[in-house]
């Protein structure tokens, strides 16, 4: 039981911060290899916010998620859009996300160091449930985002700019030619995507300790999610994390604990054996 | 009637994709209400003029008029903007999107209310009414084919363009298009349409234009084309 408890919890952040990821991936085509490194960038600030500047954390996790947002929207400006101008290839645009995450992760060492770090907030006691012992943060996390969840729900099914950034990531060249703005679409897919990345690492952060690379050991997860989602299919891609934080934990139950990250692995390259559109399908 | 007034007029347009020209110099115009054929073999540059006309690919010579705007190298954006809309032969649809999620989207640069288009498409194409909610990925090759010109038409454009629109159909599901090509030009839609599909293709049309290797081989009223016997042995397959 315990096991399934962090299991969701983990799950939970790796479905919010890899929805960003799968969604640009399908729309820009190109793989981010600095979305892990965003996720630990969102932690810091949170981290710098709170314990630094002293605010309550929920404060710290807005600031989080608008300083990502921005950091992103900076990037799309300066970096990939005028790369996309360019037809820089698919390769291009994945080494400059590689060179992107080195430069990131390096400059949260520069700045905070490379020791672990956490959040000035009071440890408050566990809950029994079932025998197993739940943290309140844990709690949190799962609620904080089932919430997320929801809101991108209502977001991607019922507003214009939602179903525009679903057109986008089906058919790019079709939406170009019904007259989207593409551009601005493509800016929105960031914010969102960030945004939630954002999110999901301010929460790891209250159940892990804040690291600068973090973010970076959970791109591999994250992949799997993606993969076994289905790519560019953000439903699917919640319901790859989860599973993928199942086993992970529920792996520990018969490895050790060192092989976990290397279940993910497993499930992936599984996947893309068996079912390489994901066994949600891709892009539905 | 009155004279027609021609709505595009496309002058020796020279195209296309790396140093090679796929199009040596095309002329072709349509006048306001026509339904006007494309025809030609497998690399004649049909596809190609139509993506030209559209702007999804920089004309190097020649000029495209319509409506009396030079739109010679204007991005699609602006020309859907101007009224004209395009149906691309492949991937015409948004699939993970459901039906009216897919005609919303043809209609993304309209701030107003879109219902009286639905409704106007929905009368064209009442299955798609029927199923509207459903992802547009799920249903067959027709009503995908219909999803795809419903969207293109949300704007309520002056020119429809159609690439290929019966390709990979069923032949029931060929002659429901081309029937419905016909109805939506009787309500006032001026139409170009590039086809394998030859001999329906100009059984509707007005006029037509035989293209071989990115040049003008043909060109006459639908009829006339398909009783020339040139046009008949090298094109309609005897």
């Amino acid at each position: 039981m315990q096991l399934v408890i962090n299991g969701l919890v983990i799950g939970s952040i790796i479905a919010i911060t890899a929805i960003g990821l799968s969604m640009i991936y399908k729309t820009l085509n190109f793989v981010n290899f600095a979305h892990g490194d965003f996720v630990a960038f969102a932690a810091y600030i949170a981290l710098f916010a709170n314990a630094s500047l002293g605010m309550h954390l929920a404060s710290a996790f807005l600031v989080a998620i608008l300083a990502t947002i921005v950091l992103g929207i900076f990037m799309e400006k300066v970096v990939w859009h005028p790369m996309r101008r360019k037809n820089a290839s698919r390769t291009t645009l994945i080494i400059i996300s590689i060179g992107l995450a080195l430069v990131l992760r390096n400059t949260l060492i520069f700045i905070w160091g490379g020791s672990t770090r956490n959040y000035n907030i009071p440890v408050r006691r566990g809950f029994e449930f079932f025998g197993a012992t739940i943290a309140p943060n844990q709690v949190l996390v799962i609620i904080s985002a089932f919430i997320l969840v929801f809101a991108l729900h209502c977001l991607l099914s019922r507003t214009k700019i939602g179903k525009s950034i679903r057109a986008l990531s089906d058919n790019i060249d079709l939406a170009r030619i019904s007259g989207i703005d593409v551009d601005r679409v493509i800016l929105w897919t960031w914010v969102i995507g960030l945004g939630l990345a954002a999110a999901g690492g301010v929460l790891y952060g209250l159940v892990t300790a804040i690291r600068p690379d973090m973010g970076w050991y959970l791109l591999l997860p994250m992949f799997a999610a993606v993969i076994l989602g289905g790519i560019g299919n953000p439903y699917g891609t919640i319901a790859g994390g989860i599973v993928i934080g199942l086993s992970q934990e529920l792996s520990t139950a018969i490895l050790p604990t060192e092989y976990k990250f290397a279940v993910s692995f497993v499930v992936m390259t599984l996947v893309l054996l068996l079912k390489p559109e994901g066994i949600f399908g891709g892009a539905k | 009637m009155g004279v027609k007034v021609k709505i595009l007029e496309v002058r020796d347009l020279v195209t296309g994709y790396t140093d090679l020209n796929i199009l040596h110099g095309i002329s072709i115009h349509i006048k306001s209400g026509e339904i006007v054929s494309i025809i030609g073999p497998n690399g004649s540059g049909k596809s190609t003029l139509m993506k030209t006309i559209f702007g999804l690919l920089r004309p190097r010579g020649g000029a495209i008029v319509f409506k009396d705007h030079d739109i010679t190298g204007v991005k699609p954006d602006a020309v859907v903007r101007l009224g004209m809309s395009y149906v691309p032969q492949e991937k015409e649809f948004f699939p993970s999107l459901t039906i009216l999620e897919n005609l919303e989207m043809g209609a993304f640069i309209r701030d107003d209310d879109i219902s009286d288009s639905l409704e106007r498409i929905y009368a064209i194409f009442p299955a798609l009414k029927e199923k509207r909610q459903i992802r547009a990925g799920s249903l067959s090759g027709g009503e995908q084919r219909m999803v795809g010109i419903g969207r293109a038409l949300m704007l309520s454009p002056d020119l429809l363009l159609l690439d290929e629109p019966s390709a990979g159909l069923a032949p029931v599901m060929r002659n429901m298009v081309f029937e419905k090509i016909a109805e939506i030009n009787r309500a006032g839609t001026s139409i170009l349409i590039v086809e394998q599909n030859a001999r329906r293709s100009l059984g509707i049309s007005d006029r037509g234009y035989v293209l071989e290797t990115g040049r003008n081989r043909f060109e006459g009223r639908g009829q006339e084309l398909l009783e020339n016997e040139d046009v008949l042995r090298l094109y309609l397959g005897g």
